[in-house]
């Protein structure tokens, strides 16, 4: 109940915070565009247009991002007292974060939407039946959920929102790009194959070209879930610990 | 004594305190924060805690609202144990803070109605109390408008009133009216006696002088972590001794014979701050004309003389040796 109130809360201000708002919306498809114009001319895929490539990979880079907004809202309420106040009050415990994670659920449902849609008319288009189409967005959200605890705890012990959004920025970004989610990963050099191989983000990119293409076959879905529910089992209780310490001390 | 018994006719009589602390202690690190408060608020009262910055308020405002856990000490609000009843305790106390603690992007009417629902309100019972709440702090037309939009003092009235939401009959305000300009600090006072008079038990922090005198039944004077005396603030008025004499000296004027003159009234040695000569006087009585007599026998100019009542500052520079304003800056100084 008080997790709906809060989760109410961060959707709400949403679309007052113009900035956000252009961050969910406006830039992943300046990305997918630039990404399909820019650089889709130069990178081969082997068995794969470049747009079927692109749009599982850039959904995936997206979707991890989201949870953002959940770093860089909670950094601010620690800030400006408002945790001081939601612990002062008879609510429970839990429902600042849980309420937080649960609106990224809804802000990156509204994200894989405009990119999906923007990916069709652009070219895209789903090799798979309904089920695996919607087993896909599933994934997709679980896999940003997992990311929604990532960026909770990261806002909850960076000292300001700038550095909660850079400290998150410099992590992750790498990540995204040192996967299967942009080029095929045998163009890459051997260290880096290395490391593409075992990153969570190849696994769910590859996941999610598998259930929405029928390509590349594998484990992937399985693995990719795993992973997702292996973040969210680290990170949540990370993320917990660190909001009770801020009541402790 | 007989004072403070008095002042408590309006909470319930003979009941247990509506606040009360023993053995308080808490440190951060090296710096001790509380260092054994002991306090009783009585029901229905106004107690102050007046203390410069780093003094312990926010701290002991922290411990009681269960944000922050004493390291030795117990604490209760009406009855209930701050750790072991935290819980229910929170259902029976509003907290007001030194930053506005409300959502920018929420109007003000959905930040009251969040708190209201996170009280266990229904949506709609909510919203009244919200629309209520507004209006009697004068935001009826700012209730649809974003907090972000608010002025300084509109903020802090917001904040008041999510603190009130749920009725609570404790309410703790720390340092309500930091920041403010005069006049919304003015407003703010006016809306904070008017609950009182409701009979809410406030427990107020302030680094103002002039704002406990006005607001608060009793005063304790906190410094280091400490309270140092507790009282009404004619009490605390009255150890620092009676009236004041001030002079002030013209230029080239001796101090020492200005002293030596007025040595015969004073009831304690004079002090001297620049061309200001200021000390105790015994008696009220005659004393402007007797002072103006002695200091032109003695061939001293004056500018300008002044007798009056002791402030909390006074009592401040009094009770801890130092004045209230310049701990603080001293300790601004000393972080920069």
């Amino acid at each position: 109940m008080d997790t709906l109130v809060i989760a109410e809360r961060n959707l709400i201000r949403l679309p007052r915070a113009p900035e956000l708002l252009l961050a969910f919306t406006v830039q992943p498809i300046m990305f997918l565009l630039l990404f399909r114009y820019v650089f889709g001319g130069a990178i081969t895929t082997p068995g794969l247009a470049y747009v079927q490539f692109l749009i599982p990979g850039i959904i995936v880079q997206n979707i991890a991002f989201g949870g953002f907004v959940t770093a860089l809202g909670l950094n601010e309420d620690v800030h400006k007292g408002l945790i001081d106040r939601f612990r002062s009050l008879p609510m429970a415990r839990a429902a600042v974060l849980a309420g937080r994670t649960l609106s990224d659920v809804v802000t990156n449902s509204l994200s894989v939407v405009i990119l999906l849609v923007t990916g069709v008319i652009i070219g895209f288009s789903f090799n798979a039946d309904v089920l695996h189409v919607a087993a896909g967005i599933l994934l997709l959200l679980l896999f940003g959920y997992a990311f929604s605890w990532v960026f909770a705890f990261v806002g909850l012990i960076a000292s300001t929102p700038e550095s909660a959004n850079s400290v998150a920025f410099i992590a992750i970004f790498p990540l995204t790009f040192i996967s299967s989610a942009f080029v095929p990963v045998a163009s890459m050099p051997p260290v880096l194959q290395a490391f593409a191989r075992v990153n969570p983000f190849t696994i769910t990119v590859n996941a999610m070209r598998s259930l929405w293409l029928g390509l590349p076959p594998g484990n992937y879905v399985w693995e990719a879930t795993l992973w997702a529910i292996g973040i969210t089992v680290v990170f949540a209780p990370l993320a917990v610990a660190r909001y009770r310490k801020h009541s402790a001390s | 004594m007989g004072r403070v018994q008095s002042r408590s006719v309006r909470g319930v009589p003979g009941a247990d305190p509506a606040i009360t602390t023993r053995g308080l202690t808490k440190s951060f690190g090296d710096v001790t924060a509380l260092a054994g408060v002991d306090l009783d608020v009585t029901r229905g009262t106004v107690l102050g805690l007046l203390g410069p910055n780093g003094a312990g308020k926010t701290t002991f405002v922290r411990v009681l609202t269960t944000l922050l856990r004493a390291d030795a000490g117990t604490a209760s609000v009406l009855g209930l144990d701050v750790v072991q009843d935290a819980a229910e305790l929170r259902t029976r106390i509003g907290l007001a803070g030194q930053y506005a603690a409300v959502d920018e992007n929420l109007t003000g009417l959905e930040n009251l109605v969040m708190v209201g629902r996170l009280y266990g309100m229904s949506r709609r019972r909510a919203t009244a109390r919200g629309k209520q709440l507004l209006t009697g702090f004068d935001l009826e037309d700012a209730a649809r408008r974003p907090v972000k939009t608010y002025s300084g003092g509109m903020r802090r009235r917001l904040d008041l009133g999510a603190a009130l939401v749920a009725n609570p009959p404790v309410l703790f305000l720390d340092e309500p009216t930091t920041g403010l300009d005069p006049r919304s600090r003015l407003a703010m006072w006016a809306v904070i006696e008017n609950l009182v008079s409701e009979g809410t038990t406030v427990l107020l922090t302030t680094q103002y002088l002039d704002e406990a005198d006005q607001l608060a039944d009793m005063i304790a004077v906190v410094d280091r972590g400490l309270v140092i005396a507790e009282g009404t603030s004619d009490e605390l008025k009255d150890r620092v001794g009676g009236e004041r004499l001030e002079v002030t000296l013209d230029d080239g004027a001796s101090f020492e014979d200005a002293v030596r003159a007025l040595s015969p009234m004073a009831a304690d040695s004079p002090s001297c701050d620049g061309s200001l000569v200021t000390m105790n006087v015994r008696q009220r009585h005659g004393t402007i004309v007797e002072a103006v007599r002695r200091l032109s026998e003695a061939g001293v100019g004056v500018e300008d003389l002044a007798l009056r009542r002791p402030t909390l500052d006074d009592v401040f520079l009094t009770l801890t040796g130092h004045a209230a304003e310049e701990r603080a800056e001293a300790e601004a100084e000393a972080a920069a």
